[in-house]
């Protein structure tokens, strides 16, 4: 697939929400970008948010890990794919989805001896570089590699020594240490005031710092809690799900583990377990975390069961955000519009987001297929699509 | 050389049938990536090993040595492994 041009059949979709009446609305409309395991989805906002057009299915059959709008110019689409059968790869769209090519060269690792080298099984993460550093963009793979691209994603290189650091290659551990659809590097962030400032995390492999644009990194994992039995000491079994930095104070991140939510505020490098204030009988096990744009004591989480065998769905099958409005001391249910009951849910780490309108939208869609709005931050929730392929990421964007 | 190309490879030739050519089953390859960019990495990976659900066969044989010699009457048959049920 070296280049594609398409036109989508485009169907018009009825009114997303109902009732309350947002306080402000946003004066541009939002690009809502779903990635399945079958293809990927955008869907275009009028300026409410009240009525979506829905483009797609792009790459039927696809598995989109990420979908991702370039900030810095509002149109440049990066497309995270594989397929059952083909290896994986990048597409790139330069008009908002109306025609895609393939990256010249995807992420790859680097050629070994015979029998040492790693191959990527997918890219799944993708993160726009500074807003100084027009056609940057990281990528991060499983089995876990860190990628950069200097040319808006059409060659990808490897990125700083850790793919190949022996250090970070007994931390990355083996693939019964990852995820079940293996293991991965994921939650790329670059300081918004300094882009040589960066995070990534690993699951497994935890959190980590580069403060001299990833020539070297520090694990940044004190304060976190592991699964009992285990050692905090050792990196290799900090499963971080997914780590956010505050717009609003990039000296805040938040982050959903796999035990639990954290807080941690800069300079120090002590995360906060803000999740021991969430309800005893929902705790706080999840995969996403999602930040406001403005407003650092902000955030949303979405509760899952991690108990018994971990199952992964919604506590007792009723479905809720979570929110905090104080930086985690306290946490709020947000149900309204969600299934009151029977409805089992699970929402993967890269599979809610936020609008940066105001008020602000959220977003999640679900494995089993359906995409959730709520245009008032968390206030009320309605479902936007339906029937759609397993949701593997969310991500929104205003557009001009 | 003939070189056969399965249904999931075609948006590359948009074509079931292509011609290629080279001494060995990698150079092959090479000779489809040069002719349609990006095909090759989609059948092997960065270690030159041909993917877990891709299989190339030689005039009816499987072959998974890129270095498999290959002459100009060969054909290459190349097929997406019956995996998933």
């Amino acid at each position: 697939m070296a280049a594609t041009s398409r036109k989508p059949a485009v169907r018009k979709q009825g009114p997303a929400t109902r009732g309350r009446t947002s306080r402000s609305l946003p004066s541009r409309r939002v690009l809502v970008m779903a990635a399945t395991r079958k293809g990927a989805w955008l869907y275009h906002s009028d300026a409410a948010r009240k009525t979506w057009r829905s483009d797609g299915p792009h790459f039927l059959g696809h598995i989109i890990n990420h979908l991702v709008l370039d900030p810095r110019d509002g149109r440049t689409l990066l497309a995270a794919a594989k397929t059952g059968h083909l290896g994986p790869t990048v597409f790139r769209s330069t008009d908002l989805g109306r025609n895609w090519k393939e990256a010249a060269r995807p992420p790859a690792f680097a050629k070994a001896a015979e029998g040492e080298g790693r191959a990527v099984d997918h890219t799944f993460w993708l993160t726009p570089g500074h807003a100084d550093e027009r056609d940057v963009w990281y990528a991060g793979t499983s089995p876990q590699g860190l990628f950069r691209s200097e040319d808006g994603g059409v060659s990808w290189e490897p990125f700083s020594p850790i793919n190949d650091d022996a250090q970070y290659r007994k931390w990355m551990g083996t693939v019964q240490d990852g995820t079940p659809d293996g293991p991965k590097l994921h939650s790329i962030i670059v300081d918004p005031r300094d882009p040589a400032h960066l995070y990534f995390a690993m699951s497994g492999g935890g959190v980590h710092e580069s403060t001299d644009r990833g020539r070297t990194w520090t694990p940044l994992v004190k304060g976190l809690e592991v699964v009992e039995g285990f050692d905090p000491a050792e990196i290799t079994v900090h499963d971080p799900h997914c780590v956010r930095l505050c717009p609003g104070n990039p000296d805040r991140l938040y982050q959903q583990n796999h035990c639990g939510i954290y807080r941690l505020d800069r300079p120090s490098d002590q995360w906060v377990r803000v999740g021991k204030a969430m309800p005893k009988r929902v705790g706080d096990v999840g995969f996403p975390m999602v930040v406001h744009p403005r407003d650092a004591d902000t955030a949303w989480v979405f509760p899952m069961d991690g108990n018994t065998v971990w199952p992964r769905t919604s506590p007792e099958g009723t479905p809720a955000v979570y929110a905090t409005r104080n930086g985690g001391r306290t946490w709020q249910r947000r149900d309204a519009g969600l299934p009151a009951q029977q409805a089992w849910w699970t929402v993967k780490r890269q599979a809610m987001t936020a609008d940066t309108a105001d008020p602000v939208g959220l977003y999640f869609g679900t494995t089993s297929g359906e995409l959730w709005i709520s245009r008032d931050e968390g206030q009320r929730w309605a479902c936007m699509a339906r029937h759609l392929p397993e949701i593997y990421a969310v991500e929104a964007a205003e557009l001009a | 050389m003939k070189v056969l190309i399965p249904s999931a490879l075609r948006s590359y030739t948009e074509r079931s049938e292509t011609e290629a050519s080279g001494a060995t089953l990698g150079a092959v390859l090479v000779d489809l990536d040069r002719q349609y960019s990006g095909i090759r990495f989609r059948m092997v990976d960065e270690q030159d090993r041909i993917r877990p659900h891709i299989r190339i066969f030689v005039n009816g044989e499987q072959i998974r040595d890129l270095a498999q010699p290959l002459r100009a009457t060969d054909e290459v048959v190349i097929v997406q492994a019956l995996s998933g049920g």
